[in-house]
C-alpha cells in the first residue's frame, strides 16, 4: 500500500496536481495557527519569572530553530529517496528546501542573537549550539551554491543529494549540544522525553507557532517544488496539460482556492 | 497599550524578532510564488516555441 503511494507521488504530473490542492489545506492553518500563537504568546501568556516580557522572543526563535532542522531533514530524506530511487520528484522537493531553510536558520541566529543580548550579556558566543547552527547555515548555502555550479540538472541533484545526506549528521549535533556540552543556552523544553518543561498557557502559543510553521514551510515547500518540476520536466507532454489547469479550464475551481489562500497570506 | 510595546524594557529585542520573522516569512511567500509564475511562464513559451501550431 505504501509503495504504492510512494510510486504515485513519484511520478511528476500527480505531484503537480496533488501538490496545488494541498497548497491551501496547509497555508489557511498556517495562518490560523500563527495568528493564534502571536496573540497567545504576546497577550496571554504571563511574563516570565526570570526574564519578564524578553521571553516572548521564544515564540520567534523556537519556530524558526525547529524549521531550520526539519527543513533540513526533509531536504536530506528526499535527496537520499531521488539518489537511490532515482525519483525526479524527490529530487524536487529537496531542491525547493535549502533556500526555506536558510532563512529560517538565520532568522533563528538573529532573533537568538537579540535574546541573547539582554539575557546573557552578549549577542554572541562560540558556544555548541550557536556555532552548529551556524554551521547549518553554512550547509545550506554550500548546498545552494554547489547546485547552481552544474548545468546539468542530474549531476546537480547527485552532487548536492550527497552534501545534504553527509550534512545531517549536523541535525542531531545541534538538538543534543546542550545536553552533551556546558552551554549557555537553555535545554530542551517542549522537545524532549517525558513532559514538557514550560507553563501550560506559555506552552500552547508556542505548539501553535510550531504546527503552524510547520504548515507554512508545507505550503511555501509544495509551491517551489511545482515550479521545479515544470524546470526539470522540459518536455513532458503533462506540462500541457498542466499549465492549462492551471490557467483555468476544466479544474477551475482549484486555482481558485490557491489564489485566495495566498492572497490571504 | 504603551506599557504592552515596552515589553518591560525588552522593546527593543522583542520587536525587532517578530518583525524579523514577519519579513523573512513574507519573503518566502513572495518568492516561491514568483518562482512558480516563473516556471509557468517558461513552460509555456517553450511550448509555444515547440509547437507553434498547438500553442500558438
Amino acid at each position: 500500500m505504501a509503495w504504492v503511494w510512494l510510486h504515485r507521488f513519484g511520478s511528476p504530473p500527480y505531484f503537480y496536481r496533488v501538490a496545488r490542492r494541498l497548497v491551501p489545506w496547509f497555508a489557511w492553518p498556517a495562518l490560523l495557527l500563527c495568528l493564534g500563537g502571536l496573540i497567545g504568546g504576546l497577550v496571554f501568556a504571563p511574563p516570565d519569572f526570570r526574564q519578564g516580557e524578553g521571553f516572548r522572543i521564544i515564540y520567534v526563535h523556537a519556530p524558526a530553530a525547529w524549521l531550520s532542522l526539519m527543513t533540513y531533514v526533509v531536504m536530506a530524506l528526499s535527496a537520499a529517496v531521488g539518489l537511490i530511487w532515482r525519483m525526479n520528484v524527490a529530487h524536487a522537493v529537496a531542491a525547493s528546501c535549502p533556500k526555506i531553510g536558510a532563512s529560517f536558520t538565520a532568522v533563528a541566529l538573529a532573533t537568538g542573537m537579540l535574546w541573547g543580548r539582554p539575557m546573557w550579556g552578549t549577542f554572541w558566543v562560540w558556544d555548541p549550539r550557536l556555532t552548529s547552527e551556524l554551521l547549518l547555515l553554512f550547509l545550506y548555502l554550500s548546498y545552494i551554491a554547489l547546485r547552481s555550479a552544474f548545468d546539468d540538472v542530474a549531476r546537480a541533484d547527485r552532487a548536492s543529494a550527497v552534501l545534504a545526506i553527509v550534512g545531517v549528521i549536523d541535525v542531531p549535533i545541534i538538538h543534543y549540544s546542550v545536553i552533551w556540552w556546558n552551554s549557555l543556552h537553555q535545554a530542551p523544553s517542549v522537545l524532549r522525553f517525558g513532559a514538557p518543561t514550560i507553563a501550560p498557557s506559555m506552552l500552547y502559543p508556542l505548539l501553535m507557532m510550531l504546527v503552524g510553521f510547520t504548515c507554512f514551510f508545507a505550503a511555501v515547500m509544495l509551491t517551489r517544488a511545482r515550479a521545479e518540476l515544470l524546470r526539470r520536466e522540459r518536455t513532458a507532454q503533462w506540462i500541457v496539460e498542466a499549465l492549462d489547469a492551471d490557467q483555468g479550464g476544466p479544474s477551475r475551481g482549484g486555482g481558485r482556492t490557491e489564489q485566495s489562500a495566498a492572497s490571504a497570506w | 497599550m504603551l506599557k504592552f510595546l515596552e515589553m518591560g524594557g525588552y522593546a527593543w529585542y522583542v520587536w525587532p524578532s517578530y518583525a524579523l520573522m514577519l519579513i523573512v516569512a513574507a519573503i518566502n511567500i513572495v518568492a516561491a510564488r514568483g518562482a512558480l509564475r516563473d516556471a509557468q511562464r517558461e513552460a509555456r513559451a517553450r511550448l509555444a516555441r515547440a509547437r507553434p501550431r498547438e500553442h500558438s
